[in-house]
């Protein structure tokens, strides 16, 4: 089935089996590998992309369902060439340990930090919340 | 992981998709928010051959008011329902629960009438909505029928939908004054399943509980109401020693089993602790009423 969706600004379109999961999707036939596969059981959210607006978990999702959609990836951060000052701010603190769920941490530490002046621990749980680099990152 | 293969349709008007599920019978599954479903297709633990994909079906995802009742459509999120300033007011035990489902991020997916549409025993929704006395609204080609809640829930995973049937709403009636509601759950982790979940749900009339109403999660097979101990609270005046009894029987009622959350004595030990704290947080809300 095709699939057509604006991913970090760009429109991209590619023809998939419905059962191929949006995380699949992004890094296979979009070839954008920032997005990782962690727990592939809802669980850690290394996986996190911004569809429509609001992080979601991509290994749960069929790619399908994100037709027409909006999305933004871990590599649509970066602002005319800059860092986003969550990625600085990962940066500066060592916000990571190994870093691979990092860019589920930077896009939940965005979304927390545009929808509350004070992102509190319990919004930001639920990614990576096994992951001994969360203590720092959150 | 990936799912057994099937084919996918994604109907814009619920006749389309009543149709569809009709032609489908038992291989036709409904997908919702998908985030129970997906990880059980991916465990290869169902595999519909065909999904019918309702998100894309406007107008299911309102929540309303209907003859004295909240509806709570079938793709209103968690999320929804946690932001939902018509549920604070017209809910508060459905209040207190949305902000302990899952975590943020499958609560922006998942919705509430699949929630309770899987019967999941350790899922929250279905204590909430026997303790509340809910009816689900089921909609077929043949058109709409409401089953009340302690029909609908059937057994483990198990829910009494007749082929054909999808959840549309599901309504609970609207909190009057005097009423105070409380979730209370314990969990490893943010975002686990709960070792116990217990809701509670009480009215009170010039100093009389009129209603009362408990529903327990992670401790049976399915989500238990306890009836004998919402029975001795009603046409009572509340005390500590009746709430303290209350506990004592909905505790017995509670059927936990030992895993790796918990020996069973623990968790009905806890039952007992929350029903009692849970009945003393409803009075609270109602004392500060007024």
């Amino acid at each position: 089935m095709q699939v057509d969706v604006t991913i970090n600004g760009e429109s991209r379109s590619a023809d998939v089996e419905p059962r191929t999961l949006l995380v699949d999707f992004i890094r296979t036939h979009l070839g954008l590998t920032g997005t990782h596969i962690g727990c592939d059981t809802t669980s850690c959210g290394a996986c996190t992309v911004i569809l429509d607006g609001k992080p979601v978990k991509s290994c749960t999702i069929l790619a399908v369902q994100a037709h027409g959609s909006e999305m933004r990836t871990v590599e649509g951060l970066r602002q005319n060439g800059n860092l986003h000052p969550i990625q600085v701010a990962f940066k500066e603190h060592h916000g990571l340990q190994c870093g691979f769920c990092t860019p589920g941490m930077m896009l939940v530490g965005r979304h927390c930090w545009r929808g509350t002046r004070h992102p509190r621990r319990r919004r930001s749980a639920g990614r990576s919340a096994e992951i001994s680099a969360a203590a720092p990152g959150i | 992981m990936y799912p057994a293969p099937f084919d996918y349709s994604a109907p814009t008007t619920l006749e389309e998709a009543t149709a569809l599920l009709a032609e489908l019978g038992d291989e036709g599954r409904v997908l919702a928010g998908g985030q129970s479903l997906l990880p059980m297709m991916k465990l290869r633990l169902a595999s519909p051959t065909h999904l019918v994909d309702i998100n894309r079906i406007p107008g299911l995802d309102r929540i309303e008011q209907v003859n004295g009742h909240i509806q709570i459509g079938a793709l209103v999120r968690h999320a929804d329902v946690v932001a939902s300033q018509e549920i604070s007011d017209a809910s508060p035990l459905i209040a207190s629960t949305a902000p302990w489902v899952a975590d943020p991020l499958v609560r922006n997916r998942g919705t509430l009438c699949g929630s309770v549409a899987h019967c999941d025993p350790e899922g929250d929704w279905n204590s909430v909505m026997l303790a509340l006395g809910a009816e689900v609204v089921a909609t077929s080609r043949s058109g709409e029928r409401v089953i009340p809640i302690e029909e609908f829930v059937v057994d483990y995973f198990t829910n009494s939908l007749q082929s054909g049937e999808m959840v549309t709403a599901v309504r609970v009636p609207r909190a009057d004054a005097g009423t105070g509601g409380a979730y209370l759950k314990l969990e490893r982790k943010v975002g686990d399943y709960a070792t116990v979940g217990v809701a509670t749900h009480l009215r009170m009339e010039g100093g009389t509980i009129v209603e009362a109403g408990i529903g327990l999660t992670s401790v049976g097979p399915r989500n238990i109401k306890a009836r004998e101990a919402e029975a001795m609270l009603v046409g009572q005046a509340p005390s500590p020693e009746l709430f303290a009894e209350a506990a004592r029987a909905a505790a017995a009622a509670s059927d936990p089993a030992s895993d790796v959350r918990g020996p069973a004595e623990y968790k009905r030990a806890v039952v007992e602790a929350y029903v009692r704290r849970g009945l003393e947080t409803c009075l609270g809300q109602i004392s500060e009423e007024g």
